[in-house]
């Protein structure tokens, strides 16, 4: 029997995603959410959580996929990283799976550009795919525009 | 001879505070100057009384010193048996200096067993003494300080900032209702809040103290080095900041101390002859005034000399010569602070590098302080800094632009000027694209949040499109540069809890931070500096964006114009190319030679023709005071640059030019209608060439017996 890990799961435009399941500190519906001018574009906006203030970053945009319809409400995921909270601004939200260690297998070559170094890995599942996030490189902004 | 005594011992304590340890060896060294010392009291014994008397004491007072820095190390370190037998006068210093020597030469046993089998002192006294530094164990445990993680700390201060928040909340919505016990309760919890707050602040705050207590050694190296001879004094060591404040002004002031003791005061030699004592003076104070804590840092030595600063300003091309000698003395002294700027007439590794002080004001800005600086010249020079007690709650005003609320941290904030829209169609000037104010006869660069956030195009006022509604600027200053900042609406003041951005947050830096407000929404705090920097604001910035513009124009073949508009003479109104423009000057009239019967000044190492633009025109000349700066237009001509004095510069404007007429030729080209006036537009070859006629032989014949 192999190793069993625990992701919480979520989904963004066409895509099944998780990350471990320690890393997320609470899973919220959507906040009142203060832009930040001249931010990256993934930077959604900044959210108090109870006092705390912190940073929303749309999945959609992180990972180039087309903007979420107007209708559709986000979901924000509360991920702890090194430095503070970083809420992640997802379309849906799934179950806690788990998984074992042998469904896992690395993500294939022709996955190319920013969304590889975004994607740690795929583990297997029945009838579909589960890519595993990088939790602390999705919290980072863009190399394009970190530089500006 | 006292104070060299007490510099040698306080240079040993210094040694021993820099390693850290117990320093054994450093000890023993100690020890054995003790030694030697009482040595020399005992043969000298006849010598007055009084003098050898302090001499031991201070030799004590220093001995306790060291036990105590020991103790601030390792918190609970007791006094030293010898020390408490010293104390109790049962032994004498030597004694215990000779005990402790020979223990650390390799004797294993303790202090106490040694002096007895010298037969110092008896076993009674050693035990008492024991007993004594047991008490001292006990004692420090039982003082009521505890150590506390800064961790936990910063936490607590945290959790306390969001209590802050949360009642700020209860009272806007509790000022709604009128349920009297929720009022009663909602009264006190604002009350135990302020006090809580005040409380926890207190636990982050440090006696300035702690930095202070390196500067002796630093001082007495650096005099050491620089063959001098400081005594350095402090007042006020206890003086109260947040741990974060101090850590930041740490390496300011370890600079403002350097630079004292380098280029303030004289050596001992030049210091005599000045009739001053040969040991130069830094005081260093610190005190709380208006809920701000000011530090001073004074010498007595040879001041700075505002003269020499302007000219050396003059001498790095940091000024021209005519806006140095407009500077006051007060202004001049600033100078130091200005980038690549050290008076310094040799580098040593010590300062004078030229990257000193204006580093020093910006770390100091950086945390919301002030510095400034004093000087007389021979008496000495002070320097004062004002630094705000803490940073994590700050007075900020809030103001809204393009429909979100962003905090602008008081300190920057000058004033707030507020016009109607008829009013700021008319006070709002452009030159180029970019609009001023004038404020108070000078001219304020005018920045739109909207536009520097990429928020909104928001038209300015005298531009198309503008709505009818009033304007707000807000008046900042950053780096002595003062701007206006134009939002949508200015809301009010408000104590705020900074807290800082995220990492992917950390590259914008027209952000300070963020903060929450009553209503539980995030608003961002700007700051100045990146904000100014972004607007071009910040002078060397704002030259770069005018060159870039003008090779703009350029590359864009000349559909429109840009000129120059200036007052020629009576009433005329007249125009040039700006790009004939080389320089806008000002010239005191005693600058101004003569050559045969055409007027000349030296200008950069050249001799350049004076045109006198309303006796070429035959125009009425304003009759000027003698003294007064002559307004100077540099025209470059291919290699030849002519001065042309005119009445008044009036303005830059870029218009599309169409001459309406053509009328005398030569000097005019035509005229031209400009923001609603007739306006003659000149032809600067004509212009250069009536000059030339006669005089460019005599530039040669002039250059030549020049050079």
């Amino acid at each position: 029997m192999a190793d069993l890990t625990q992701y919480c799961t979520f989904h963004v435009a066409h895509l099944f995603l998780g990350i471990d399941v320690h890393a997320v500190q609470e899973v919220m519906r959507p906040l009142e959410m203060t832009p930040v001018p001249l931010a990256t574009p993934s930077v959604m906006g900044l959210i108090n959580l109870r006092g705390q203030i912190v940073t929303a970053v749309d999945l959609r945009r992180r990972l180039s996929l087309p903007e979420r319809p107007p209708d559709q409400e986000p979901m924000n995921v509360v991920m702890r990283t090194d430095d503070g909270a970083v809420s992640l601004i997802v379309d849906e939200i799934g179950d806690v799976i788990e998984v074992t260690t042998d469904a896992w297998e690395r993500v294939p070559d022709t996955l190319q550009g920013e969304a590889r170094t975004l994607i740690k890995g795929v583990y297997k599942l029945q009838d579909q795919l589960l890519l595993i996030l990088d939790t602390s490189r999705v919290a980072l902004p863009e190399p394009s525009l970190a530089a500006v | 001879m006292l104070l060299r005594l007490n510099d040698a011992v306080r240079g040993m304590l210094q040694r021993i505070e820099e390693q850290g340890n117990e320093g054994n060896e450093d000890y023993s060294a100690l020890i054995d100057t003790l030694a030697a010392l009482s040595d020399g009291q005992s043969v000298a014994i006849a010598p007055p009384v009084a003098e050898a008397l302090p001499t031991e004491a201070e030799i004590q007072a220093a001995l306790e010193d060291a036990a105590d820095l020991n103790a601030c190390e390792d918190a609970c370190e007791p006094p030293r048996l010898g020390e408490i037998l010293v104390d109790q006068g049962l032994v004498y210093p030597a004694d215990v200096a000779a005990a402790v020597h020979e223990q650390t030469q390799g004797a294993n046993a303790r202090v106490g067993e040694i002096l007895v089998a010298r037969g110092s002192t008896n076993s009674d006294a050693v035990k008492q003494a024991l007993a004594a530094q047991q008490d001292a164990r006990g004692g420090h445990v039982a003082e009521g300080s505890i150590r506390v993680d800064v961790a936990l700390l910063d936490r607590l201060m945290n959790l306390v900032g969001e209590l802050v928040l949360a009642r700020n909340q209860i009272i806007q919505s509790s000022a709604t209702r009128s349920d009297s016990a929720l009022l009663g309760t909602t009264q006190r919890l604002n009350l135990i809040t302020s006090e809580l707050q005040e409380g926890v602040m207190k636990t982050r705050m440090q006696p300035i103290g702690n930095v202070w207590s390196k500067f002796p050694r630093v001082v007495r190296d650096l005099a050491v080095t620089c063959g001098k001879q400081v005594a350095i004094q402090m007042e006020g060591a206890n003086t109260e900041l947040d741990k974060t404040i101090i850590e930041a002004i740490k390496d300011p002031l370890t600079h403002i101390v350097r630079n004292s003791v380098d280029h303030g005061i004289e050596s001992p030699r030049d210091r005599v002859l000045a009739d001053k004592s040969p040991e130069g003076r830094l005081f260093l104070r610190a005190f709380h005034e208006g809920g701000q804590v000011n530090i001073e840092i004074s010498d007595d030595g040879a001041g700075i000399d505002p003269a020499r600063l302007r000219t050396k300003a003059v001498d790095k091309g940091l000024l021209t010569p005519e806006a140095a000698a407009k500077l006051s003395d007060r202004e001049s002294l600033n100078l130091i602070f200005a980038p690549g700027f050290s008076t310094a007439a040799k580098i040593t590794n010590v300062s004078g590098r030229g990257v000193g002080m204006d580093v020093v004001k910006t770390n100091i800005e950086k945390i919301g302080g002030t510095v400034d600086v004093a000087s007389t010249v021979g008496a000495g020079t002070t320097l004062r800094i004002k630094i705000p007690l803490t940073l994590a709650i700050i007075p900020a005003l809030v103001i809204t632009s393009a429909g979100e609320r962003f905090a602008i941290p008081q300190v920057s904030l000058l004033e707030l000027v507020r016009m109607e829209h008829e009013e700021a169609r008319q006070k709002i000037e452009m030159i180029y694209d970019k609009p001023v104010y004038r404020l108070r006869g000078k001219l304020l660069p005018l920045v739109h949040l909207n536009h520097t956030l990429n928020l909104e195009a928001t038209p300015w006022p005298n531009e198309p499109g503008a709505k009818d509604e009033a304007i707000s600027i807000v008046v900042l200053q950053t780096d002595g540069m003062p701007f206006g900042l134009v939002v949508d609406r200015i809301m009010d003041t408000e104590e705020i809890v900074v807290k800082p951005l995220g990492k992917q947050l950390k590259g914008i830096t027209t952000f300070a931070g963020a903060t929450i407000m009553g209503d539980g929404r995030v608003a961002l705090i700007l700051d100045v500096h990146g904000l100014a920097a972004r607007a071009d604001v910040l002078a060397v910035e704002r030259e770069r964006a005018a060159s870039d513009a003008r090779d703009e124009q350029k590359a864009s073949g000349e559909m429109t114009q840009t000129l120059l508009v200036f007052s020629g003479g009576g009433d005329s109104r007249m125009a040039i190319p700006l790009s004939e423009v080389a320089r806008l000057e000002e010239f005191a009239p005693d600058i101004v030679e003569r050559t045969g019967h055409h007027e000349v000044v030296q200008y950069r190492g050249s001799i350049m023709p004076l045109l006198r633009l309303a006796r070429v025109l035959e125009l009425p000349e304003a009759e000027l005071a003698p003294e007064a700066l002559l307004q100077v237009i540099v025209i470059r001509h291919e290699t030849q640059h002519v001065a042309v004095v005119v009445d008044r510069i009036v303005d830059v404007v870029e218009v599309a030019v169409t001459v309406h007429q053509r009328r005398r030729p030569g000097v005019v080209l035509g005229s031209t209608v400009i923001q609603g006036r007739v306006t003659d537009l000149l032809d600067v070859r004509q212009l250069v060439k009536t000059v030339n006629e006669d005089f460019l032989a005599v530039t040669e014949l002039a250059g030549a017996s020049h050079g």
